[in-house]
């Protein structure tokens, strides 16, 4: 490991936040004045600001240093320390991480801003810029964390914030309980995470190595046996597959959709769900060293990213055809990350955090326009009533299809290639990922054409409909520019030029495992294949939705199972219910509870043993008088037996 | 000076007791709020002068046993009076003094009957707990240990609920059945160190250095673990508790979970373990497995409770089944987790007594189905709630994690089954805890009696403002008090260790495994030249 440089400034960057979430926390106050309301969100959004700023600063002294000495450190203390197990407070800040807390802190920001439009008025105006910067706190933690204890800190701790945000009006019976589901999910992910956090540590421990430290860990990878390294990157991708909502615990993403949309874009699509892509990357050397997890990996991503897109084909709620777009799209990550391409998952998720923000964005733009109507089969033609969420909702829109030259086409395009021609590819991964790109540009457009495009179906609604007020419409603008131009730091290096992102992170994740070599053309043909099949999709949707409308409910009831399973979200809600919740809670209530606690161990063996010295004494009364020297009397019978039994 | 210095565990022991004296003799029962203010100073100061303690201990010294004071009391029959503190003790002590005056302030309006013999009772039963905590002498121990429950009989039995009296009764007889049998073999053990170095002695080291064939030891091990397992209480021995709990005021359900319980895994740490390792390893399977029954046992059995106190008692049977854990696996990270979890479930579970007791006093009700929505009606009463709840379900950052964390680490080296059974358990604690805030708490305010809801006053506020702030210190920084035990966790596993470590020989109990192990039964002994 080079010598890392010692930057006390980092300590600052999740610092700041929490300080915002502490003053606007405890400051909260029932009546809110206008100058109460400014001041809360001047403070929520300076602060991360602040720390954008000072990002931006390490940043530019990483770039200072030689490519290969980029690593810079801040311990703070000790945080726990047991026996041979020590845990440090050290955030340390690389190439990888230093991505992150750009992404982090830039979206962060903007979203922040644009909240104080779309939380306009809203009583809780205050607890939601605490948890909104507690969030940032605990996301700057886990990419910052520089052992595998703190990134589990910063890593439950968003997902507390979550809880908290999905649930935030809990007085809807249905968002609390979504913000408990969440929760709960990942709490089973996490259980993994732990696990595998153990197993890590206490191998390295019997080879004479006690660490939970990321450099330490690396340097003594060689260490460890083949079977403990998968069965490592196994558990702690189970965390992954809790808190990136890769299947089968993907379950808790739709229905975070209960909470404020700003929400459903900073936590739940550009920040905290990409928290699992993160920690592959990070732990990228334990889990190259095993092929077992690399295939789990990449094809648990790419299956998630196919099956995950389907269902948002037959979704009506403009919030819930984006949520299953994340877990598909954090399939795709997965997939890059999962075929050793770890630049490319990390530019995927870059490049997702800008344009699947801004689609969020827009869409709480236009449900701020509609009275908070979800529902695209009440929306269409706010095309011209909204022209600024309508055009940069189009840019996003093409960048997650894959239109060249948006960010997406790129960073989408890269996880394509490696899919097929990485060590760990196959023709087979390409293929599902191919077919999954159609679906998406597919359902992408029929939720352009539904909301913006066509006859407004609810003349009442658009009525009313209205653009939203600058400072949501900047914020969209912004994100915008990055969804359109931030591919162009990552151009492929078959085209001529240099791919930026991949040199900034190499040194961090190691250059790419190739595999058999495949001539220029090849190459050209699958670029052209995936702009292909971004056109297939738009094409579709447009025949589908613009064209002949009636079509698709024609095929609907023609293919009326296939359609029920789509649309129902293939009955995985349901089939948990019966697997696990119901059984588990019968089980609990019925026999555990009533018969076996308060039944057979309270009521027959303790209060039976009582009994049976009550009837005893009872029958002795005529020496004993009084029922407190009957137990009295019991007890001493007891005693001395005990003790006979003793002395025999 | 040097005067207080020596007695300074006796002082802080006796005080409450000083305090009880001095309520009985100069007021009347009618005086109530002289009585609860007489009680509460008492156990202000109790808890300020103890900080001394907390600050004077020296946790690089190799002496861990501190403070030592040694008083003949009947030497003849070895009876001393003998107490000191080691990095273990000292958590709980602080953690006993610590919930003193809030309890009081909790019950300052809850409490109007006989308020007089309530605060007695109170004061009585914190010297008993404090005393049981310092003892080093298994006379005086046993002294206190029974002491204890007189006062907390009279306190369920007196200001209890409606099935008060078959609460209490049940609670007594239950511990006192388990504490006969631990006397029972503290005077077979007494007799047996007679016969071995000819003199009498309760004194723990002495004690320590008793040479015992192998089915006795298993036995009187047995006589202890029962007794204290009954008092932990550890599956299937619990079911006194959430009877005991549901019926005592909220003064004595604190008291109840925060320290009381702590009693029965302080006592495996302190007496069952060191004074048996070979049958504590020997048993270590059935201990273990028992744990882990009780923290999945204990959580599915709280996931179903309709009574938010009955859910909180059978969470403390799965989050007592942790400290167990870690005790039963002896390893450094378990042990500590186990200390460091003690005080964590007394804070967070004692905080959520204090939290629906402050509820049932308003609503006089702790059916969850009868509230729904209180966020709305009493918001700073939800973000303790809240905040409470993270903390029982381990939230990392806060201090319930640590415990759990370093139980489970500990566990995974000794038992990878265990680890993975017992660490179910954390999803689960979630299960349960959220799941009753989302009833209790969140949804809509729709029942016309929580409407009205006053949100917590002052008092209310400063009762649990000290515990969160704990609750986060420990979170954030517990160095500050794994630090102070290291070196007593180090010296109890050194003992076992070298005790349990070669069965064949620690079996066969032969001179030569006597002679090696003579330097870990000195370390027991360090206490004793003051």
């Amino acid at each position: 490991m080079e010598e890392a440089i010692v930057f006390p400034y980092l300590r600052w960057i999740p610092l700041l936040p929490l300080i915002g979430f502490l003053i606007n926390g405890l400051g909260a106050r029932a009546d809110l004045t206008p100058a109460r309301v400014r001041r809360i969100h001047w403070i929520a959004c300076l602060a991360p600001f602040g720390s954008f700023l000072i990002s931006v600063f390490a940043f530019t002294k990483l770039l200072g240093l030689p490519a290969e000495g980029r690593l810079l450190t801040d311990t703070v203390f000790t945080w726990i320390a047991a026996g041979n197990f020590t845990a440090n407070l050290t955030f340390s800040l690389d190439p990888l991480s230093s991505v992150m807390t750009l992404v982090v802190t830039g979206v962060g920001f903007l979203i922040h801003v644009y909240s104080i439009g779309y939380m306009h008025g809203d009583g809780s105006y205050s607890r939601y810029f605490s948890y909104l910067n507690l969030f940032m706190a605990m996301m700057l933690v886990l990419v910052l964390g520089g052992n595998l204890l703190l990134l589990f800190l910063g890593w439950e701790g968003v997902g507390l914030c979550s809880y908290f945000l999905i649930g935030f009006w809990y007085e809807d019976p249905e968002k609390a309980y979504a913000g408990l589901k969440a929760f709960v999910v990942n709490r089973i992910g996490d259980f993994g995470f732990l696990l595998g956090l153990f197993l890590l540590f206490w191998s390295l421990g019997q080879k004479g190595v006690w660490t939970i430290e990321f450099g330490s860990i690396q340097e003594h990878v060689h260490l460890l046996s083949p079977a403990v390294i998968t069965a490592v990157c196994l558990l702690l991708f189970m965390g992954a597959m809790g808190k990136s909502a890769q299947i089968p615990l993907y379950v808790w993403l739709p229905d975070a959709m209960a909470g404020p949309t700003p929400v459903s874009a900073l936590i739940h699509a550009a920040t905290m769900v990409t928290a699992g892509v993160y920690m592959v990357a990070r732990m990228h050397f334990l889990f190259i060293a095993s092929d077992f997890a690399m295939h789990w990996v990449a094809w648990t991503g790419a299956i998630t990213a196919l099956f995950a897109a389907t269902i948002g084909v037959c979704q009506n709620d403009i919030k819930k055809v984006l949520a299953y777009s994340t877990v598909s799209q954090l399939g795709y990550m997965f997939v890059g990350v999962g075929v050793g391409a770890y630049a490319a998952g990390i530019f995927h998720l870059m490049t997702h955090a800008f344009f699947k923000a801004l689609l969020f964005l827009g869409a709480g733009s236009v449900m701020h326009a509609m009275g908070n109507e979800t529902d695209i089969r009440k929306m269409g033609g706010l095309r011209k009533k909204m022209p600024w969420t309508f055009w940069t909702f189009i840019v996003a829109t093409l960048a997650i299809s894959g239109f060249p030259p948006f960010s997406g086409f790129f960073s989408k395009d890269e996880i394509l290639w490696q899919s097929y021609s990485s060590h760990f590819g196959s023709t087979a991964l390409w293929a599902v990922l191919w077919i999954a790109a159609a679906v998406t540009s597919f359902y992408m457009f029929r939720l352009v054409f539904l909301t913006f495009f066509g006859e407004p179906r609810d003349a009442h609604l658009h009525e009313h409909a209205h653009e939203s007020p600058a400072v949501m419409t900047v914020p969209l603008a912004l994100l915008a520019v990055g969804a359109a131009a931030a591919g162009l730091v990552g151009i492929p290096a078959s085209w001529g030029f240099t791919n930026l992102f991949e040199h900034f992170l190499e040194p961090v994740v190691g250059g790419l495992p190739h595999g058999a070599h495949v001539s220029h053309a090849v190459e050209l043909l699958f670029v052209g294949l995936s702009i292909a099949v971004a056109f297939a999709g738009l094409f579709l949707a447009w025949w589908f939705y613009l064209r002949s409308r009636e079509l698709p409910e024609r095929l609907a009831g023609r293919y009326a199972r296939l359609y029920d399973l789509v649309y129902n979200k293939y009955y995985v809600d349901e089939l948990y219910d019966a697997l696990f919740v119901r059984p588990i809670r019968n089980l609990s209530e019925k026999f555990l509870w009533k018969i076996f606690d308060a039944g057979f161990i309270d009521n027959g063996l303790v209060n039976g043993t009582a009994r049976f010295f009550q009837r005893s004494a009872r029958s002795l009364r005529r020496i004993q008088v009084g029922d407190v020297q009957g137990y009295a009397f019991a007890m001493v019978v007891g005693m001395l037996a005990i003790i006979g039994f003793l002395l025999l | 000076m040097e005067m207080i210095e020596q007695h300074l565990i006796t002082i802080f022991v006796f005080l409450p007791l000083a305090g009880a004296l001095f309520v009985t003799v100069f007021l009347r029962d009618t005086q109530k709020e002289a009585i609860r203010w007489a009680t509460f100073l008492t156990m202000l100061a109790g808890f300020l002068l103890s900080l001394k303690l907390f600050f004077g201990y020296d946790a690089d010294s190799t002496q861990t046993m501190q403070f030592v004071q040694s008083t003949p009391w009947l030497p003849e029959y070895g009876i001393v009076y003998k107490v000191g503190i080691d990095g273990m003790s000292l958590l709980l002590f602080l953690m006993t003094t610590f919930l003193g005056p809030l309890v009081i302030l909790s019950s300052w309006r809850s409490i109007e009957d006989r308020v007089k013999g309530f605060h007695v009772s109170m004061l009585l039963l914190q010297t008993a707990m404090l005393g049981a905590f310092v003892s080093l002498n298994l006379f005086l121990f046993y002294i206190f240990w029974e002491a204890m429950l007189i006062p907390m009989y009279f306190i369920i039995g007196i200001w209890g609920g409606p099935r008060r009296i078959y609460a209490a009764v049940k609670f007594f007889l239950y511990t006192l059945f388990g504490s006969l049998l631990m006397l029972v073999a503290i005077l077979y053990l007494y007799f047996v160190h007679v016969k071995q170095f000819g003199f009498y002695s309760f004194d723990l080291f002495d004690l320590y250095r008793v040479h015992l064939a192998v089915g006795p030891e298993k036995i009187l091990f047995l006589a202890f673990a029962l007794s204290f397992a009954i008092k932990v209480p550890m599956f299937p021995f619990h079911t006194w508790l959430p009877d005991a709990h549901v019926e005592a005021p909220t003064a004595g359900s604190v008291i109840l979970a925060g320290v009381l319980l702590k009693m029965g895994t302080y006592g495996f740490l302190r007496f069952a373990i060191p004074l048996f390792p070979a049958a504590a390893a020997y048993f270590y399977p059935l201990i273990a497995v028992l744990a882990v029954i009780g923290i999945i046992y204990g959580a599915l059995v709280a996931m179903v409770q309709p009574d938010l106190k009955k859910l909180v008692a059978y969470s403390s049977v799965s989050h007592l089944g942790f400290v167990m854990l870690g005790l039963a696996v002896l390893n450094a990270q378990g042990v500590e987790g186990s200390v460091i979890q003690m005080v964590n479930h007394g804070l967070s579970t004692g905080a959520l007594f204090l939290i629906v007791g402050m509820i049932y006093d308003r609503r006089h009700t702790r059916l969850i189905s009868d509230f729904g929505g209180i966020a709305k009606a009493m918001p700073i009463f939800a973000t303790f709630f809240m905040i409470v709840t993270l903390s029982s379900i381990g939230l990392p950052g806060l201090n319930g994690f640590i415990g759990e964390f370093l139980i489970l680490i500990g566990t995974f080296k000794k038992s990878v089954v265990l680890a993975v059974l017992a660490a179910s358990g954390v999803i689960l604690a979630a299960v349960y805890m959220l799941w009753m805030f989302k009833r209790a708490v969140f949804g809509p305010l729709d029942k016309e009696e929580n409407k009205s809801l006053k949100d917590l006053n002052l008092r209310e506020i400063a009762v649990l403002v000290p515990i969160v702030v704990m609750i986060v210190w420990i979170g954030v920084y517990p160095q500050t008090f794994l630090r102070k035990m290291d070196r007593s966790v180090e010296g109890l596993l050194a003992r076992t260790e070298q005790v349990a470590a070669p069965p064949v020989q620690s079996r066969e109990r032969d001179s030569i495994s006597m002679m090696e192990s003579k330097s870990v039964y000195d370390f027991g002994r360090q206490g004793h030249g003051d």
